[in-house]
């Protein structure tokens, strides 16, 4: 633990790598299902306000906020879902992003028009600035509970019927359907699943962090867990896991380069799409880039190059 | 057993299949010839619910199924396979003969998380149902190699056996021996008749002649979306109108596969 | 205020809006690819034009070209970067708008680096900005200035891609890439010019919109970006004219809907528009119905 943390890996930090590495998963599962959904950073916000009002304003523990705001995530994803999911890659991602944003624009809202409606003074989620002076009682057992269990049911998940359908949509939509495979149903499931993994992180996080506002979940968020997954990998579980986890560390093991912290950023996601496609989880990956590195062309690349010229 | 009345689809302005009225009997193989562009595959695609008539109705067992869904026909027991193979190319040879069981499964994820007898029982029955078709297609001992990996012929009948899977009582193959010699055809072929000796119907779509003779019971001849002729195998061979379409079919090549990519 | 006021307001933002899509759109329509860092070059626009009026002390009208010019280089760096590598492994469109991501914190991190994250403004009187007299409603020079360049840069585009070699290459690709390659079309180069033309118009709109708001930071991208996701959208996924009509409208839902009071809230009708024509005309409000949900 002492070295963890002369290297920059105090408790905190060490709770995030957690939270992030469930918000890496909550996107792996829609990417692994072959949905290019960005609606995670909507969701996040929506259990995190509902999370956070309920412990604050109804007194309730972490484990009923953090249901409740897993409920209310799931609920909002079924009409989001079933009209959104009809839509395909860069469609279904601007779609979603513009979900996200009305999330973000409602709550930032929300005070000013359920006081308009209701006719007197709400203070609920308090506009720009937030709500602060949240109670820090997510715990790291609790954390690491939470991530163990939902890496039991997704390893469960792919040994199920259920999951296996879930990576024959991704390879190919059609061919699934007519092997009988209900595909809208499982994408929608599969959504509602993702959701809901989102804004348990949501809650979680906001009771870490001690303050929520709008500003936390826009665009940069949704950035952010689309890092953890690609930089990981989606081939497999572990791959958001290692991404949120690096993700999140790296930055404070190099925290005397602060100043360049967002260009380490930028250029961990670049390099990692453009040399490493299958993410740091992916043994051929490695394979392929050392055969680059070394100068020998792969089997694949050396046929595709016969091809090119022939 | 599946019947077509009236059959139409537009794309736009172009009649991709005009009043295509079709029989398949039960426990028969019939095959579909046409030059390319002809509308062979959107023919299937209707009838395996990826595409949909624009007017015209489509009865399997009595059942009108021209609206449902790809799996809910995949369900009633309609089967098929893909001319330009789309196996599911990540995955082992025996995963893909377990995601075509999906249908025949009732487990659920819980069932998978505990570990219920149930579940056990199931993903023994699927395994074993898998590990017979690959036997059968002579694809034993493939199982856990990836299916993108396997060798062209390979792949084609593990196409077929993925089809077989589903468990149906019809099944579609769409060109079955496209880049086939004629050695594995003629296998292929005794493959097929084994089908309808289990009473299996068989609607077949081909360009290999010589396969269409071997197994086919009746055909049907498609030429710019319309039914021009149907026979037995002999009397179709000397049908002029049949001849004088596939005259034209060098130049379409073209424009078929230009088509299909798109 | 009265309605002429908000009309004309809204032209104007329109033409800053449909100037930066119009760089979006024709990336897509070419490419088949979002360019996420798009608005990230426009940022760059925008303090280029800056550096050149504050250090080179030079005249804000050829400070717009030269901001043109290097923002263009800069997208042309852009594509050699983020793009092509992946364009020759054949990736998914989908890792290409995951590196173009990558590419906008790049960017916008250098710029933070070197330009800090304070506000910055264009020298006092570097272009005037007393309301025009005698007129009924407000309208400042910059105004008319920005609409008069946007709708410049307008029309050279539209000649470029109508009536030029270069413009029938690039639709020939955007058509069929290998049809193009079997005309002996180089599409290495059409790439980089559309790169290049992309990054063009949104230098131009970022000193453009530096200019109109006098606020120049390294995030001004960001609204930017997703604003601009709405009008080519609108406009029809990579249909350039699309883009141009996308701006005007979005620009008009804004202004309307802060003249409706509800300035809070004009973010909200822009997204949920989006999301509406995404759904229900995924084609685009001037597009052709066809297969566009791809």
């Amino acid at each position: 633990m002492d070295l963890l943390r002369s290297i920059g890996i105090t408790e905190i930090v060490f709770q995030l790598m957690l939270v992030n590495a469930i918000l890496g998963l909550s996107i792996y599962l829609t990417l692994y299902t072959g949905m290019f959904s960005l609606a995670n950073a909507g969701f996040m916000a929506i259990g995190a306000y509902v999370g956070v009002v309920l412990t604050q304003n109804y007194d309730l523990p972490l484990w009923a906020a953090l249901i409740g705001g897993m409920i209310a995530a799931g609920i909002v994803a079924v009409p989001i879902g079933l009209p959104v999911l009809r839509l395909r890659d860069i469609y279904l991602a601007i779609a979603t992003i513009g979900f996200g944003e009305v999330v973000r624009i409602l709550i930032l809202n929300f005070d000013t028009l359920a006081s308009s409606i209701s006719g007197e003074s709400v203070q609920l989620t308090r506009g720009a600035l937030g709500i602060t002076g949240i109670p820090k009682i997510t715990e790291t057992w609790q954390l690491l509970l939470f991530l163990v269990v939902t890496v039991y049911i997704l390893v469960r998940l792919h040994r199920s019927r259920f999951g296996r359908a879930m990576a024959a949509i991704r390879q190919d939509e059609q061919a699934a359907a007519t092997m009988g495979i209900n595909v809208v149903y499982i994408k929608n499931t599969v959504f509602i699943f993702s959701a809901i993994l989102a804004a348990s992180a949501g809650v979680l996080k906001a009771h870490l962090t001690r303050t929520i506002s709008p500003g936390d979940y826009g665009f940069d968020q949704v950035v952010n867990i689309l890092a953890f997954a690609v930089l990981g990998g989606t081939s497999t579980w572990l791959g958001p896991i290692v991404g949120g986890f690096v993700l999140t560390a790296l930055p404070e093991i190099l925290r005397e380069f602060k100043q360049y912290r967002g260009i380490v950023n930028g250029v961990i996601l670049l390099v990692v799409i453009v040399y490493l496609p299958g993410g740091l989880v992916n043994i051929n990956g490695w394979k392929r880039l050392w055969r680059r590195i070394r100068g020998q062309p792969s089997v694949i690349e050396r046929i595709q190059q016969n091809t090119r010229s022939g | 057993m599946l019947e077509l009345k009236k059959v139409s689809r537009l794309f736009g302005g172009l009649q991709a299949l005009h009043q295509v009225d079709m029989r398949v009997p039960e426990g028969r193989i019939v095959g579909l010839i046409g030059p390319n562009g002809a509308g062979k595959t959107t023919l299937i695609n209707n009838i395996s619910g990826l595409d949909h008539p624009t007017s015209g109705t489509i009865h399997f067992e009595g059942r009108e199924i021209h609206n449902l869904p790809p799996h809910r026909i995949t369900g009633l027991g309609i089967a098929r396979t893909y001319q330009n193979i789309r196996l599911f190319g990540e995955m082992t040879v025996l995963e893909n003969l377990l995601i075509s069981q999906h249908g025949r499964g009732r487990a659920t994820v819980f069932d998978s998380l505990v570990f219920t007898p149930r579940f056990r029982a199931e993903e023994r029955r699927l395994k074993n149902v898998a590990l017979q078709l690959l036997e059968r297609f002579q694809l034993g001992g493939m199982a856990h190699l990836l299916a993108g990996n396997l060798p062209y012929g390979d792949q084609r009948r593990l196409e077929m056996a993925r089809a077989l899977a589903t468990g149906p009582k019809l099944l579609l193959l769409d060109e079955p021996t496209a880049g086939m010699n004629p050695i594995e055809t003629e296998q292929l072929g005794q493959q097929i008749l084994r089908l309808r000796d289990e009473q299996l119907t068989v609607l077949v779509i081909e360009h290999d002649m010589s396969l269409i003779h071997q197994v086919c019971d009746e055909i049907y001849v498609l030429n710019f979306g319309q039914i021009i002729a149907h026979g037995a195998p002999d009397v179709i061979k000397h049908n002029p109108q049949v001849i004088e379409a596939y005259l034209g079919q060098e130049e379409d090549t073209e424009l078929e596969s230009e088509r299909e990519r798109s | 205020m009265n309605i002429t006021q908000q009309i004309v307001n809204a032209i104007w933002l329109g033409g800053v809006y449909s100037l930066f899509a119009l760089g979006y759109a024709l990336v897509f329509s070419v490419l088949g690819v979002l360019n996420l860092a798009h608005s990230a070059v426009f940022m760059w626009g925008a303090f280029i034009g800056l550096v050149a009026v504050t250090q080179l002390n030079v005249s804000v009208w050829a400070a717009i070209p030269l901001a043109m010019v290097v923002s263009g280089v800069i997208s042309i760096v852009l594509d050699v970067l983020a793009f092509a590598p992946l364009r020759r492994r054949n990736a998914p469109r989908i890792s290409q708008l995951i590196s173009s991501i990558g590419a906008a914190i790049l960017l916008v991190n250098i710029a933070q680096l070197i330009f800090g994250t304070q506000p910055q403004r264009f020298p006092l009187g570097s272009i005037p900005s007393d309301p025009l007299e005698g007129l009924p409603i407000r309208i400042t020079p910059i105004q008319i200035i920005i609409l008069l360049v946007a709708i410049t840069l307008m029309a050279v585009l539209q000649y470029l891609v109508v009536r030029t070699r270069a413009g029938q290459a690039m639709r020939a690709v955007a058509f069929n890439q290998r049809v193009a390659s079997l005309l002996g079309i180089n599409s290495g180069n059409v790439f980089r010019m559309t790169f290049f033309l992309a990054g063009a118009l949104a230098g131009a709109a970022g000193v453009l919109f530096g200019l109109a708001y006098n606020t120049i930071t390294p995030f001004m991208g960001d609204s930017v970006a997703l604003k601009g996701l709405t009008v080519i959208v609108l406009g029809g996924l990579g249909n350039i004219q699309g883009a141009v009509v996308g701006g005007f409208v979005v620009a008009a839902l804004e202004v309307f809907s802060i003249a409706a009071g509800g300035s809070n809230y004009r973010e909200a009708f822009v997204f949920t528009l989006l999301f509406l024509i995404l759904l229900f005309r995924p084609q685009g409000l001037v597009g052709q119905a066809a297969e566009t949900r791809a």
